[in-house]
Order: C-alpha cells, then sequence, then structure tokens
C-alpha cells in the first residue's frame, strides 16, 4: 500500500491483481483492439500522405488563370445563337498588383507567376511538341520541388537555358549541354542550351514540360510582361478549395484548387478515411463491451466483499469510483500494450512492403500524438465502459450482498 | 453517558404480495456502554433483520433508533454510512475478509475508507490490533491463506479498528469447530473486559449465549424476555 494513493487506486489495483487472468485477458483484448486502430491509422496517414505527395508533386495547390472570355450576342431581344469564342493564350490582368496582394495573405506561402503555352520543341529532324513553362525558379521551387527532381545538369533558366525531361531528352537524342529549338505557335523562334534535365515522376510530364526562365516563356508566347496564370502553395492544403472560391470572389479571376482538379482523388481520401473511422468506432465498442463484461462478472463475483466494504463505511461513491478506476486502469494498459504491438506489426510491414530494390513503399510511423490519444480515448472508453458495472456495484444492497 | 443503543417502537415489515409481512412488531431495546449481551431466538424470529437495523444497513419501517445517542431515522444515507463506519464493528459468520489484502491490511480497511489515504498510524493500530488478537505474525499473509479461525480473529480486530462504540456478531462462531469456538468467544470476552465496547452477539448456540452478562431472546419478532445472565 503507497501511502499516497487513495483508497480508490489501491482498491482497484488489487482487484485487478487477484483477479490476475480476467485483467490479463482483457488487457490483451484492449491491445488487440488499439493495435488494430493506431496500425490502421499510421497505415492510412502514411498511404494518404505519400498519395497527396505524389498528386502534388506536378502541381499547384491552388492556380489562378485569367476569365474565359465570352462572346455576347449583341443588342438585347435576340436569339441569336452565339458561338462560344475559342480562348487564345492571355495574361491576368495587372497581375504584378495582385502578386503584391497574394504576398500579403496570410494563408498562402508561395506566390509563383507562370507564362505558360503550347510550342514545338526541335531538334534535327525530330519535332515534339510541348509546354513551354516560363518561371521565376526561387519562387516555383517552393510550390513544385522541381529542385529535388533534377537528374543530370542543374535548375538554371537564365536567359538562353532551358530545362527539359527525361523522356523528352530520350526522344530528341538530347542532352545536358545540347542545344534545342523551341517554336512557338506564333512562328517566335529560339536556340536554347540545355541546362539540366529533370524527372518527375510522370512520364507525361517528363515528356512535354520544357521549363524556361519567365522572361523568354513571355516573349516566344507573345505574352511580354504577362503570365498567362499564377500557382500559389498554401500552408493548409486541405483548406484550398475554400481559398479558391474566396480569390474567385475578390478577383474574378478562374482559381482552380487542386482538390477541384483531383475531385476524385480527393473524394477516395474522403471515403477512406469515413470507413476508417467506421471500423475505430466499432472497434472501440467491441473493446468498449469487453471491459463491461469482465467488470460485470467481476462486481457479481466481489458482491460479498462489496457488501463488506460497505457494512465498515465505504460510501456508494467510494465503490463507484473503485470500479471505474478498474475500467480506466484496463484502457490504460491496454493501451499501451496495443500502441507497442502496432509499432511491432509496422515494423514487420517495413520489412514486407519494399519495392524490388530494398526500397520502402512509403514512409509510415507511429507518431507520438496517436499513442498518446489511443492512451487517452482507451482510458475513457474504458472508464466509460465501467460506467455500468460500476453503478451496478455501487447501489449493491450490503444486506444482501454479504448474505449472498 | 447515552446509551450505546436505544430502540423505541421499532418495527420492520417488508412488501408481500398484495400486502405487507410484519417482521419486527415494536422492539424496544436499551444496551449500555460495556454490555456483552446475546440475541437468540429460533429461526424466522427477525434476529437477523433486527441486527441489520442495528447495524443501520437496513432502515426500520416505523420507531427510533439512537445509536450512541445520535437519532438516525432522519439522517440521510451519506451520513448513515458514515456513522456505521465509524460507530459499529461487524463480525459476521463467513469471516468475509476482502482475499486481495494482507490480514493487516484488512484489519486498516475500516480507517483506510474512512480517511482516504493508509497513513503510519493506520498501520500502527492495525498491528497493534493484529498481536491483540495474537496474529501479529500473521500480519502480511494474504487473506485468503488463513484458517477459519486466524480469519475470524483478523475480522475481529478489524472491528475494533475504528473503537467503535457497538460490535454486532452475527454468529461469530457458528463455521467454527468447538475448540475454536471457544477460542474466539473468549477474545471476545477480553476486548469487552479491555476496551469496554458493548457486544451484541447473535447465536443459535445455548453454550454460548449461557456465557453472555444479558440473554435476550426474540420470537415472532418480539421480545419475550430479556434478562441479565443467572449464571453470572
Amino acid at each position: 500500500m503507497h501511502p499516497w494513493l487513495p483508497f480508490e487506486w489501491i482498491a482497484a489495483t488489487r482487484f485487478l491483481r487477484e483477479g490476475r487472468t480476467q485483467s490479463l485477458l482483457i488487457i490483451v483484448g484492449v491491445g488487440v483492439g488499439v493495435a488494430v486502430i493506431v496500425f490502421m491509422s499510421a497505415l492510412l496517414s502514411g498511404l494518404q500522405a505519400n498519395l497527396v505527395k505524389r498528386t502534388l508533386s506536378s502541381q499547384a495547390h491552388l492556380v489562378l488563370l485569367p476569365p474565359e472570355e465570352i462572346a455576347r450576342p449583341q443588342g438585347s431581344g435576340g436569339q441569336a445563337l452565339v458561338q462560344r469564342q475559342a480562348q487564345r493564350l492571355r495574361s491576368i490582368d495587372q497581375w504584378q498588383a495582385l502578386r503584391g496582394r497574394l504576398e500579403k495573405m496570410p494563408e498562402i506561402a508561395t506566390v509563383s507567376p507562370v507564362a505558360a503555352g503550347p510550342a514545338f520543341a526541335v531538334r534535327g529532324d525530330a519535332n515534339k511538341s510541348i509546354t513551354l513553362i516560363g518561371i521565376e525558379p526561387a519562387q516555383y521551387v517552393r510550390v513544385i520541388e522541381l529542385d529535388q527532381k533534377i537528374v543530370g545538369g542543374q535548375l538554371r533558366v537564365n536567359a538562353g537555358d532551358v530545362v527539359i525531361g527525361t523522356e523528352l531528352a530520350r526522344e530528341l537524342g538530347a542532352g545536358v549541354g545540347d542545344k534545342l529549338r523551341v517554336n512557338a505557335g506564333n512562328g517566335a523562334t529560339d536556340t536554347l542550351t540545355i541546362t539540366g534535365l529533370f524527372d518527375l515522376g510522370n512520364k507525361t510530364a517528363n515528356a512535354r514540360n520544357v521549363y524556361v526562365g519567365l522572361r523568354a516563356a513571355q516573349s516566344l508566347l507573345d505574352l511580354v510582361g504577362g503570365v498567362s496564370h499564377i500557382d500559389l502553395g498554401l500552408h493548409d492544403m486541405y483548406a484550398a478549395e475554400a481559398l479558391a472560391q474566396r480569390l474567385h470572389g475578390e478577383t474574378g479571376l478562374v482559381a482552380d484548387s487542386w482538390i477541384k482538379t483531383n475531385a476524385q482523388f480527393f473524394t477516395a481520401l474522403t471515403s477512406q478515411r469515413i470507413s476508417s473511422n467506421v471500423i475505430r468506432f466499432f472497434v472501440g465498442l467491441s473493446v468498449a463491451f469487453g471491459i463491461a463484461s469482465v467488470l460485470v462478472v467481476s462486481v457479481v463475483q466481489r458482491a460479498r466483499e462489496i457488501g463488506i466494504l460497505r457494512a465498515m463505511g465505504a460510501s456508494r461513491g467510494q465503490v463507484l469510483r473503485t470500479f471505474l478506476l478498474q475500467g480506466g486502469i484496463v484502457g490504460l494498459l491496454g493501451s499501451l500494450l496495443g500502441s507497442a504491438l502496432a509499432a511491432l506489426f509496422l515494423s514487420l510491414w517495413r520489412m514486407l512492403a519494399v519495392t524490388p530494390d530494398g526500397q520502402p513503399l512509403f514512409i509510415i510511423e507511429v507518431p507520438g500524438a496517436l499513442v498518446l490519444i489511443a492512451a487517452g480515448g482507451a482510458t475513457l472508453v474504458g472508464i466509460l465502459a465501467a460506467l455500468m458495472p460500476a453503478r451496478r456495484a455501487a447501489a449493491l444492497d450490503p444486506v444482501v450482498a454479504i448474505r449472498g | 453517558m447515552a446509551d450505546v443503543l436505544d430502540l423505541q417502537g421499532i418495527r420492520k415489515s417488508y412488501p408481500s404480495g398484495a400486502g405487507e409481512i410484519d417482521v419486527l412488531h415494536g422492539i424496544d431495546l436499551r444496551l449500555q456502554r460495556g454490555e456483552f449481551a446475546a440475541l437468540i431466538g429460533p429461526s424466522g424470529s427477525g434476529k437477523s433483520t433486527l441486527l441489520n437495523l442495528i447495524g443501520l444497513l437496513d432502515r426500520p419501517s416505523a420507531g427510533r433508533l439512537c445509536i450512541d445517542g445520535d437519532e438516525t431515522s432522519t439522517l440521510p444515507e451519506a451520513a448513515i454510512t458514515r456513522l456505521r463506519g465509524q460507530r459499529i464493528g461487524f463480525v459476521f459468520q463467513h469471516h468475509l475478509l476482502i482475499s486481495a489484502f494482507t490480514a493487516l491490511e484488512n484489519v486498516m480497511m475500516p480507517l483506510l475508507v474512512d480517511r482516504g489515504r493508509p497513513d503510519a498510524a493506520m498501520r500502527a493500530r492495525a498491528t497493534e490490533l493484529l498481536a491483540g488478537v495474537g496474529l501479529a505474525d500473521r500480519a502480511e499473509h494474504p487473506a485468503s491463506k488463513l484458517s477459519g479461525g486466524q480469519q475470524q480473529r483478523v475480522a475481529i480486530a478489524r472491528a475494533l479498528a475504528m473503537r467503535p462504540a457497538l460490535v454486532l456478531a452475527d454468529e461469530p462462531t457458528g463455521n467454527l469447530d468447538t475448540h475454536t469456538a471457544d477460542d474466539i468467544f473468549a477474545l471476545l470476552r477480553e476486548v469487552n473486559r479491555r476496551e469496554g465496547t458493548s457486544f451484541l452477539i447473535v447465536t443459535h448456540d445455548p453454550r454460548l449465549a449461557a456465557r453472555c452478562d444479558r440473554i435476550i431472546e426474540l420470537v415472532d419478532g418480539r421480545i419475550v424476555s430479556d434478562r441479565p445472565n443467572p449464571a453470572d
């Protein structure tokens, strides 16, 4: 008996220790439940983070585009059939001023103006259709980590420089240091030197994206001083859609969030999250039922002892707390065991789930916060589960209980 | 000084079918400090019911019940529980120790329940009581590992932990062999003389009743005789 522990703690731990087999079984039961939840949560958040990262590797959180041009019929009463207007490449109006405003907004981390448009890459007889992207590299790499994707040469887009993808380089038979002729649709051409090769992990992007400096792109695409869109990097990427709608309202520009452009992917993520919450709920429920059933049996077994405690002056509150504590302790110990089990599962999983070259498929860890949440949650579930048996124990009539 | 126990017109009835069954029909009983009384009577005479009422485990249907001068009928349940813990000790037929604790801890239990946390004074008091019932060397034994007689000794020590005014014993020797029963009875007597604690002992055993100072006989829910023991 530790002198600093109150009666309820002493009685709760003694009762659990005396019913050793029962206590151990239910703690293992809670542990397995918690392990499933922790393992599943860690796996899913790792998977999601990985998928989101891949999705966003060649995409900004939010893209601002000039508003669509609409052809309006002249006159008012006419029922003239108006053909939809072809969308030519245009600049965002007053983009410099807009940029200043965007950079001051707290939710926006990076503002990267881009001038992009269609062009041809020509080398010898080969002629490939490309997307010419003019960037300010310092800003751009903070939205899309192009500097991390360079596999040859370097990311340098000064005047006369071009950075192309590995796929295009293969198709054109070109390498770092070679010349590349870029021919925009309007007839403007320029001969550039390849300074770097990138691999975005996406074959189409590797074949089509061609990066040059912003000014070079502006002059090639006949967009002098203008930008075709502005890429935004946000602090909270899940706030992208809400911000997109706000920016659309404020500026009149088309604002596309990554959530909208990847609607299917995002729906998949959301439904995955919902289904994992449902699983968590039901595992929690079965853990609660397990704890409750063990404690109900314990109350029946200890009815006489509860009666004698009440006869010697223990209050209903003391009895109630003794059993609530047992539920809480079982939950807490079970959650610690469960977290340890989950960590074990995860290390096994890491050994098994590897790519052929031995690299992990993706990185998953058991974050400390998850362990704390699991411990707190399981303790709470234990106390709630103990509520019914504890109230039953507290309500025992000592006369009946002692008589047996 | 007030009587340890003062019952006036105590009735107890239980609902049964359409009507009620009266178990006790107006019991008047006083017990003075230091008295050592036996409560006898045939099965079904209401002995256990009366003992439960006196022990504040149950409440009378009518009448006044004073413990150590305190009228109990108007007290709320929490106060009743506290009063029971502080003024009354119980010794049951089935020793009813709490098996998850050692002998010493069982003796400490009423003090622990009353004060909330264990302390050195409690331990000292329990050690002294355990020595008083001749079990100093069994202090650290788990309660479940003790023999029947030893368990009853621990239960007696436990009943005395709070220095109660009154100890209620329900067939305290009922489960013991004759020799052990004599020992236990002698121990109760000794505590009564040494500490001045009042005892009310329910027993079927006329031999035991004959060794008490006063014999109260209950038949069909009424006290039919209440006399000082002629043998004394």
